[in-house]
């Protein structure tokens, strides 16, 4: 019974897979005719579900192998409110012929994605860190295949499974590193017993890379461009945010927590990864074309923003990393929530140079698109530019100038190829600019909540601060 | 002092009434209603200007700092927060007077020039947004506001600058501008980054204590804060923004590039003054030297360029220069004894913005009657416009620096103080004034007199422009006669105490001789219809004529570093790779794919494999440098 009482306190995560269970039967017994009724109910299940996990609580169960704490239930319903936004703007794309006998597959395989994130971010052994980390991927890869009979899913969802493998890989090696090293795998235990000998070095790089993978930090990001580029795009909008932003979370929470007493070699590890990661991801950024590559590329260096946080202290790198993933969550999904619509419109065009005149026609995707990509430069006053201030000065306050220095001028390199993009939306001529389309219901619904986000989040105190106290 | 906050709201509101609704509106009533919004603003600081300085000085013998609203906006740390609010002392009240009057003589002015344009809604929504931000820029409460807004007018120039969006150059200027005053900003983030962590506070007015303790940090932050400020200001190098922007409509240009945003640089340094002179007081001899090379490059290039734009422009860049000039040769806080140069500064700020909004609206006035920036396309302009040709001799004669001109009175006071400074700093601006006189009534000649385009104006017949655009080139005609006899320093002085403005009759002779002889060198040379000696010298000396017309190559020379360096050397090959091999390899297997089965395992596996050869690869050179 004492069990029990302890399964229940996992409220999140019961109601999680609750929704999912009933996702499944649903989709199982839903007669054919009545298949388009999966969209309300998937998006209805999980809003329940994030009013549910909204409400923060503390719990450590199961002897410190699942902890609860107010930020941990923050991170999850934001996870969980983002996936929702994702399935807002899949409505079209699973409608379409080719995908419609799946569609409860896609919203099976997401939640339970999500579950797995939920397991990572709560874990506190490294048995169930595991576990949480590739019940997230499975299902991903899967996703990333949806339009299996597409050329290119099939072979990114190829490429994903089978470079997640590798890095699952390392990542198992590391952790067995670490339990050779401490002789156990609670996170409490471990971490009074490293010192920052060689070998515990070594796991930690390992444990450290097979995050990074999933943060795509360079030089773990190859995998990115093309999973992006062959995915659909909801999953590749689901990829650069929700599976990024999770990654990042638990990545925190096993540096913050584990590693506390070796911070001097990750610290060190982190700026020299951050520098590179923004650098790279910006450079390539500059000369893409196709649209989801480039969101790719400018994911890449936005991951490396991210990072940024963990160079502060403990308070303020949880507070500002949250409040980055937030505010990023917001503005990404706003710029793949316009590509999926123009790509479902259109049937396939994502190239920058599709986009030309697209003001003239659609001047409202346009200036979502332009508020998006703003924000996601760090222009004040959109929220991007606040997320961006306080993960500076996090890094600052670490002290960590130079890396602070070069990240900062890395805002402006990619300011003007996000500027590129809102240049041939208003500018560059095309004499025949893609005709004005009205999306369906449920993308605009989400491009709105995502406008508001880019908008308000920044404007608003308190979203900041209520984290910080938090944290 | 509660009304203030309408300042701000009332074109704000027009912002968002114009920016949502004004496509469904007649373009008439948007014009209308932008204006009207303008002129609620600046009664409302007219009003605030009289009730603040009408109430005189507290018993300190200063003028109050008030703050009618300061919220506290984003709760940072325990100790830090950021505050969003209107502070008003004697510069931000100077400011929101200069701003409302030339905003709102754009605004009236623009219902002429603008007529029938397309997105004529469009235009007065980004002016109101302009407006706004310029404002709220001038009246922060603390550093970090200012930064926020100062973005933000950053955002609405690029948008006014890049209006013609059909024009190539329109659009590559506003990237342009955009960009290098970011890269400018970059300096200033950094600096208040310094700034907020060691004074503990985005106030103006930190605790000593704590900037003692900081030491040489301050320093370092506000010279990274000048550099935002050189960049928004124009200053040489990062200047090159300004010539280019003047692709945006006439009038953006007067309100931007004349009288607001580039004066934003002069402003923060203005603003950040008491800390300069108490914690950096060894940066502001550096201020000055950037401020003397950029006025005389400035004034060097001005003297040959052909569009009569240009010309403002580059004569914008260098009175800028003369202004930080001012307030770099302040050698201590006292305005008898070595502070003479901010008051100056800001009095130089005050006369410029009005003459030379009026010079850009003249210049609008006359684009608008002989559609080309070209002086070839003019001369013999004053039979044809009688009103504009006398309100730019007007203007003209202010920025020369003539009796009883506003221009004479600040530009006195900065020699004054460059004479106290250093004779040399004085011998030097006194040449640059010169060449100002020089070069601006080359450009008057040019345009009024000279060899008229016959051919042109008889196919189309320059005419005076209609009332709404002559009205506002009066009013500032009729301001630019009178604002000297203001007494300036009777408001607005380094120590906030009174200071009796007196002119230096020494300094006055020579500045007063110096333009005069110019403008003579300058009739001489252009007044004619047959100008034999300007050419006699370009050929005599067709390597600087060159050079100059080309602006001394300082464009090339960025466009070298960016273009050549860090796209060519850097990008490309990146971009090339990723694009050919790995893309390429892709692709090829793509193909491969769909007629050899056999051979894409091979092929993808060897990529994957490559894929974990990095993956590993840079796991093991972490691991090495983190233990060796």
């Amino acid at each position: 019974m004492e069990s029990l009482t302890q399964f229940i306190q996992m409220r999140q995560e019961v109601a999680l897979i609750a929704a999912f269970l009933l996702m499944f039967v649903t989709d199982l017994f839903i007669p054919e005719r009545h298949k388009k009724m999966l969209h309300p109910i998937a998006c209805a299940l999980l809003f329940v579900q994030t009013i549910i996990a909204i409400k923060p609580y503390e719990a450590s169960l199961f002897g410190g192998m699942y902890n609860s704490t107010e930020i941990t239930s923050i991170i999850k319903a934001v996870l969980s409110f983002g996936t929702l936004v994702i399935f807002l703007q899949s409505t079209k794309w699973l409608d379409r012929p080719d995908a419609s006998h799946k569609t409860g597959e896609f919203y099976i395989l997401a939640l339970s994605t999500l579950i797995g994130m939920y397991f990572m971010i709560s874990s506190g052994h490294f048995l169930l860190f595991f576990l949480g980390l590739e019940l997230a991927t499975v299902p991903m890869a899967c996703l990333v295949a949806f339009d299996k009979y597409k050329g290119h899913s099939a072979e990114a969802g190829a490429k994903f499974i089978l470079y997640s493998l590798f890095s699952s890989g390392i990542f198992l090696y590391g952790i067995s590193l670490l339990y050779g090293a401490t002789g156990s795998l609670y996170f409490d235990d471990i971490a009074g017993k490293l010192h920052g000998c060689e070998l515990q070095t070594l796991s930690m790089v390992f444990v450290f890379s097979g995050m990074a993978f999933k943060l795509s930090l360079v030089p773990f990001h190859l995998w990115t461009a093309d999973t992006y580029q062959g995915a659909p795009t909801a999953v590749s909008g689901m990829l650069s945010v929700i599976s990024k932003g999770a990654a990042a979370f638990a990545l925190m929470t096993v540096l913050f927590k584990v590693f506390a007493h070796m911070s001097d070699l990750w610290i060190q590890m982190l700026s020299i990864v951050i520098v590179i990661t923004i650098t790279i991801g910006n450079l390539f950024a500059m000369r893409q074309n196709n649209m989801k590559r480039f969101m790719a590329f400018s994911s890449i260096s936005q991951a490396g923003y991210i990072m940024l946080a963990l160079l502060g202290n403990t308070q303020q790198g949880t507070a500002s990393l949250i409040y980055y993933i937030v505010v990023y969550i917001a503005a990404n999904l706003a710029v793949f929530g316009v590509i999926n619509s123009i790509e479902q419109q259109t049937h396939g065009m994502v190239n920058r140079t599709d986009y030309r005149g697209l003001y003239k026609t659609n001047p409202k995707l346009t200036m979502i698109m332009t508020l998006a990509l703003f924000s996601l430069a760090g222009i004040p006053p959109f929220a991007g530019f606040f997320s961006k201030f306080m993960v500076f000065s996090a890094a600052f306050s670490g002290g960590h100038y130079l890396v602070v220095f070069l990240a900062l001028i890395n805002t402006v390199i990619s300011l003007y190829y996000y500027l590129l993009v809102v240049k041939a939306m208003f500018i560059d001529e095309n004499e025949a600019p893609i005709p004005y389309f009205k999306s369906c219901r449920s993308m605009r619904l989400s491009l709105v909540i995502c406008l508001a986000g880019v908008v308000a989040l920044g404007l608003t105190s308190g979203v900041y601060q209520l984290l910080f106290n938090l944290s | 002092m509660g009304h203030t906050i309408w300042i701000l709201l009332l074109p704000l509101i027009s912002f968002i009434l114009l920016g949502l609704g004004g496509n469904k509106m007649k373009p008439k009533a948007t014009g209308v209603i932008g204006t009207a919004s303008l002129a609620g603003v600046t009664i409302l600081s007219y009003i605030t200007a009289f009730s603040y300085f009408g109430a005189g000085r507290g018993i300190d013998g200063l003028f109050p700092t008030l703050m009618p609203y300061d919220f506290r906006w984003l709760p940072f740390m325990d100790n830090l927060s950021i505050n969003i609010g209107i502070l008003l002392d004697p510069i931000s009240v100077m400011m929101l007077v200069v701003i409302s009057t030339v905003s709102l003589m754009v605004h009236i002015y623009s219902m002429g020039y603008m007529k029938g344009e397309k997105g004529f809604q469009r235009y007065y929504a980004f002016l109101s947004l302009f407006t706004m931000s310029m404002l709220g820029l001038v009246v922060a409460t603390n550093i970090f506001q200012m930064y926020v807004f100062w973005e933000l007018v950053g955002v609405s120039s690029y948008l006014l600058i890049g209006f013609y969006y059909t024009k190539p150059a329109a659009i590559a200027a506003s990237k342009k501008a955009f960009i290098v005053t970011r890269f400018a900003d970059l300096g200033f983030l950094i600096g208040i980054l310094i700034y907020g962590y060691f004074a503990g506070t985005f106030s103006f007015t930190p605790e000593t204590s704590r900037l003692m303790s900081a030491g040489m940090m301050i320093s370092l932050a506000l010279g990274l804060m000048f550099v935002g400020g050189a960049g928004k200001s124009a200053m040489f190098p990062l200047h090159i923004w300004l010539p280019d922007a003047m692709e945006g409509p006439t009038p953006v240009s007067a309100l931007i590039h004349a009288a607001t945003m580039v004066v934003a640089g002069v402003y923060l340094v203005a603003r950040m003054f008491p800390l300069f002179i108490g914690y950096a007081p060894d940066l502001l001899p550096w201020i000055a030297v950037v401020g003397a090379v950029t006025a005389l490059y400035a004034a060097v290039v001005a003297c040959v360029q052909s569009d009569i734009k240009r010309v403002l422009a580059f004569s914008t860049i260098s009175q800028i220069g003369f202004m930080m000039v001012a307030m770099g040769v302040c050698t201590s806080a006292d305005p008898h004894a070595g502070g003479l140069g901010y008051m100056a500064s800001l009095f130089h700020l005050f006369t410029h913005a009005m003459f030379k909004a009026l010079l850009f609206l003249g210049a609008g006035s006359i684009i608008h009657a002989v559609h080309s920036n070209e002086m070839s396309a003019m001369g013999g302009l004053r039979k044809y416009m009688p009103v504009t040709h006398i309100t730019f001799l007007v203007a003209c004669l202010a920025i020369a620096g003539i009796y009883p001109f506003s221009g004479f009175f600040s530009k006195d006071e900065i020699l004054a103080a460059c004479f106290a400074f250093h004779p040399a700093m004085g011998w030097v601006m006194t040449a640059i004034a010169g060449l100002t006189a020089f070069y601006m009534f080359r450009l008057y000649f040019g345009i009024f007199w000279g060899k008229e385009n016959k051919e042109l104006h008889q196919t189309h017949k320059p005419h005076e422009s209609p009332l709404s655009m002559t009205l506002p080139l009066v009013v500032l005609a009729v301001i630019t006669c009178v604002a000297g006899f203001i007494p300036f320093g009777e408001f607005i002085s380094s120590n906030g105490a009174s200071y009796h403005i007196h002119i230096d009759m020494k300094v006055a002779g020579i500045s007063i001789c110096v333009a005069v002889a110019a403008i003579a060198i300058s009739t001489w040379m252009f007044a004619r219809e047959n100008q034999s000696v300007p050419d006699a010298l370009a050929n005599r000396f067709p390597g600087l004529h060159k050079a100059a017309y080309n602006r001394f190559y300082i464009d090339n020379a960025w466009l070298f570093v960016t273009k050549k360096v860090i796209f060519k050397c850097i990008s490309t090959p990146i971009a090339w790779f990723d694009r050919n091999i790995i893309d390429g390899f892709f692709n090829l297997c793509g193909k491969v794919t769909s007629k050899v089965a056999a051979g894409i395992r091979f092929m993808q596996n060897s990529q994957i494999q490559q894929y974990c050869i990095w993956f590993l690869a840079g796991a093991v050179i972490l691991t090495i440098i983190l233990i060796f």
